[in-house]
């Protein structure tokens, strides 16, 4: 029998609130400043090492981390509200996104203590950018088909082969990268893949930026030529990445990221229909508006169940899959309800221009991080189907 | 909401499993079950959960009144106890306390209106009364010389149209014909129509949220037994991303419900965020029922498509719930027309609010 779905009615508690009015006042000082425009989500150039630093000198990276690797201890629901407020103000977070959200709970976990000390409280201060390296030009969704070597040497390990579609190699420091130790066995396919730290600025790494269909150059060819990693920048068991690689995706997969990269053009549309829009456009808000809530409400009932020690897996692939398709959607469904939106007297040039941008980047949002496909089986198995 | 243990869910979730049987009552078409599953109900308290003790109910809490409803919705219950509650609930916001008997409520839709004259006497007419003509007494918000007024109405005295939901439930057209109340009372500052229906709106979306739950539990069961191609149907990968679809569908339908009463929980009044969450429960549950329903039968083949099954009794509910107190395309508009006013700018520290 399935077991039950659950979505309790969580709150964000009042300190939640005191905090989201920090983080508004301080991308409003952010934006008055020119650090970035709100309004302008497809910036070329998305990497703000100076704001990234800020960020942390607020506290606001590594917040649920222990303290003494730099981390401050806060729960999860607060770094929910400092994560929504980021990405509705189109803030560039993109130096510390991946560090904060992925890289460093995966360090926390199965990182030697003395790496621990040395990376964690930099990324925490905003020093700090991660890529995250599984796919490969022929091992995508089958992440267990990845072929990049890594061969014993003396004192580690010596890498060579391709990663592809990392995002922001070009900028990052660090890569978690999944890479062979050992061929895969006829018991289990999973076997053989071992989870390493690397360092980007080791010698025999070359990236090389590729040109996405949006105009930016986000992610990245990285190739490896004999690229040393010490051993003890391995992650967690030997040829054991297989087991490693679920217990972090309940946090990756229902955050506010997962239903808010479109949302600017939502707001442009309210905008544009003006205060009293005909029934059409008001109809048309309205269930953009309740569906929006609605998954806002199930990804804060999630981060609630993970502060609370639960692991939702189920729910939160359910919050990944609801909340990509609707974000992938939403620029075409504004599109239709601003087809009769007078060019004249409103803000059309910029509806336009970024309701452009969106449908550009849409077709991506439910491929990264695992297709819908992927994860729809991930949901069917937890439903209890085999 | 109480979810963790409710002992007031769990009393009607006994009452339903024993003497609300899906199976049974379909088989059932004479309605022997009728008498029994409503007087059991009625012996628990159930019916006026939403009552004080003091004027003759069970003084339960909003939030254990809220669970019995999503389980009702979880059982399809083919009775009127959404509406029974719903009524106690009215009648008290007025300090008017409840007959026994199943109940309704007038109007069940937003434009519907009910007029109390000078004379005393109720004029007007109300669609889609469920369950009209099995209640006795009819809770009816009206519209006073100077504002809204709670009366309670002997059932006999209105016109009664038999009509039928989409589940096979009493759906009915009440007319009032200068019909005189057996008490009124003024509705309390502030509460008005619309606040009547956000409370509808709840109430239907946890019965549509919860009708989902079971939908999603049959068919994941019926995708693990039915055989086709010598596999289980379960094993073949449009069947399982359907089925990943339907629960997500009901996970937005349950998160979106449950959201709206633990907001009317703690909420002092029918304000904006009662309003933005009672309503986009009712939209979302409703697009839900719609999508959710669709892959249900689809899952189902051609035996799901037959009266014997029950999945049509959950099926067919919660499609026809997507029209009480509001349809989804009324709230939708009445739902922009609230957040085009407020402004763009103003819609994020809405949505960010709850
Ligand atoms: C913008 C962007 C950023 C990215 N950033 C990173 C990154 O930083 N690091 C990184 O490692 N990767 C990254 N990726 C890669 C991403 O993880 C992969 O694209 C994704 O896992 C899919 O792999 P693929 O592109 O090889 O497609 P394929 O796996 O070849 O899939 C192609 C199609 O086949 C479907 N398919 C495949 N297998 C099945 C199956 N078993 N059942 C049903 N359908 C199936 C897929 O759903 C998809 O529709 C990024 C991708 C994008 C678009």
């Amino acid at each position: 029998m399935t077991a039950a779905l659950r979505f309790d009615p969580i709150r964000l508690p009042p300190v939640c609130e005191q905090l989201r009015q920090e983080v508004r006042a301080f991308l409003a000082e952010e934006i008055a400043a020119g650090t970035f425009d709100p309004h302008k989500p497809q910036r070329e150039d998305n990497d703000a090492p100076e704001f990234s630093r800020r960020v942390g000198e607020r506290g606001w990276l590594g917040m649920t981390w222990p303290k003494k690797y730099g981390g401050h201890e806060r729960t999860f629901l607060e770094r929910y509200v400092v994560t929504e407020e980021m990405r509705v103000a189109n803030a560039p977070t993109r130096r510390f996104f991946v560090a904060d959200r992925q890289s460093g709970p995966v360090l926390l976990k199965y990182a030697p203590e003395h790496i621990k000390m040395d990376i964690l409280p930099r990324i925490c201060r905003g020093e700090l950018c991660f890529a995250i390296g599984m796919s490969e030009p022929n091992s995508g969704s089958d992440l267990f088909a990845a072929k990049t070597k890594a061969t014993k040497t003396d004192g580690g390990y010596l890498i060579n082969g391709a990663k592809i579609w990392t995002t922001s190699a070009h900028i990052a420091d660090y890569m978690i990268a999944i890479f062979r130790t050992s061929p895969s066995t006829k018991e289990n396919r999973r076997h053989g893949l071992t989870q390493f730290l690397v360092n980007m600025k080791s010698p025999g790494i070359k990236v090389n930026p590729i040109a996405q269909i949006t105009g930016q150059r986000e992610f990245n060819e990285v190739v490896f030529t004999d690229a040393f990693v010490p051993d003890d920048h391995v992650l967690g068991e030997i040829d054991g990445a297989w087991k490693q690689a679920t217990s972090e995706l309940a946090y990756e997969r229902s955050g506010p990221e997962r239903f808010l990269e479109t949302y600017y053009v939502l707001t442009e549309l309210v905008r544009a229909l003006g205060p009293e829009p005909d029934t059409r456009g008001a109809e048309g808000i309205g269930r953009l508006v309740a569906q929006l809530h609605t998954m806002r409400r199930m990804s804060v009932s999630v981060a609630g169940m993970l502060q609370a020690g639960k692991e939702p897996v189920v729910e939160a692939s359910i919050v990944k899959d609801i909340g990509t398709v609707w974000e992938q959607q939403l620029p075409h469904r504004v599109r239709e309800l601003a087809a009769f939106v007078d060019a004249e007297d409103s803000n059309h040039a910029t509806l336009d221009e970024l309701t452009a941008f969106a449908t550009k980047l849409a077709p991506k949002l439910t491929i990264q991080g695992g297709t819908t496909e992927v994860l729809r089986g991930i949901i069917a198995r937890g439903l209890g189907l085999r | 909401m109480e979810t963790e243990s409710n002992i007031v869910a769990e009393t009607a979730e006994r009452i339903f499993a024993d003497l609300a049987d899906a199976q049974a009552i379909n088989a059932d078409h004479a309605g022997g079950w009728k008498a029994p599953l409503w007087q059991a109900l009625t012996e628990s308290g159930l019916p006026l959960s939403w009552v004080a003790e003091d004027f003759g109910g069970a003084g339960a809490s909003l939030a254990d009144g809220f669970a019995v409803l999503n389980a009702a919705g979880r059982a399809a219950l083919p009775a009127p106890l959404a509406e029974t509650m719903l009524a106690g609930w009215l009648l008290a916001q007025a300090g008017i306390a409840s007959l026994d008997g199943a109940m309704t409520v007038v109007p069940a839709h937003p434009k519907d209106r009910i007029v109390l004259g000078h004379d005393g006497c109720l004029s007007g007419g109300a669609r889609g009364v469920p369950f009209g003509h099995e209640a006795k007494h009819i809770a009816v918000l009206a519209h006073g010389d100077k504002g809204a007024v709670v009366a309670l109405v002997d059932a006999a005295a209105c016109r009664i149209d038999e009509g039928t939901s989409l589940g096979g439930d009493a759906l009915d057209v009440v007319s009032f014909d200068a019909v005189v109340p057996l008490q009124t009372a003024s509705a309390p500052r502030g509460f008005d129509q619309t606040a009547l229906m956000l409370m509808g709106c709840v109430v239907r979306s946890l019965q549509i949220a919860g009708s989902l739950e079971t939908l999603l539990a049959i068919s994941v069961a019926y995708a693990n037994q039915r055989v086709a191609f010598e596999k289980k149907i379960g094993q073949f990968q449009a069947v399982q991303h359907n089925l990943a679809k339907l629960a997500g569908e009901t996970s937005a339908a349950l998160a979106a419900a449950t959201s709206a009463a633990d907001a009317i929980c703690s909420a002092a009044s029918f304000d904006d965020a009662v309003f933005l969450e009672a309503a986009a429960a009712k939209i979302r549950c409703a697009e839900a029922a719609e999508k959710g329903a669709a892959i249900a039968h689809q899952v189902h083949g051609a035996i799901g498509f037959t009266e014997e099954h029950i999945l049509h009794r959950y099926s067919l509910r919660a499609l026809g719930w997507r029209d009480d107190f509001g349809s989804e395309s009324h709230w939708a508009v009445e739902l922009g027309r609230l957040v085009a006013g407020r402004g763009a700018d103003d819609l994020w520290p809405l949505v960010a609010s709850r």
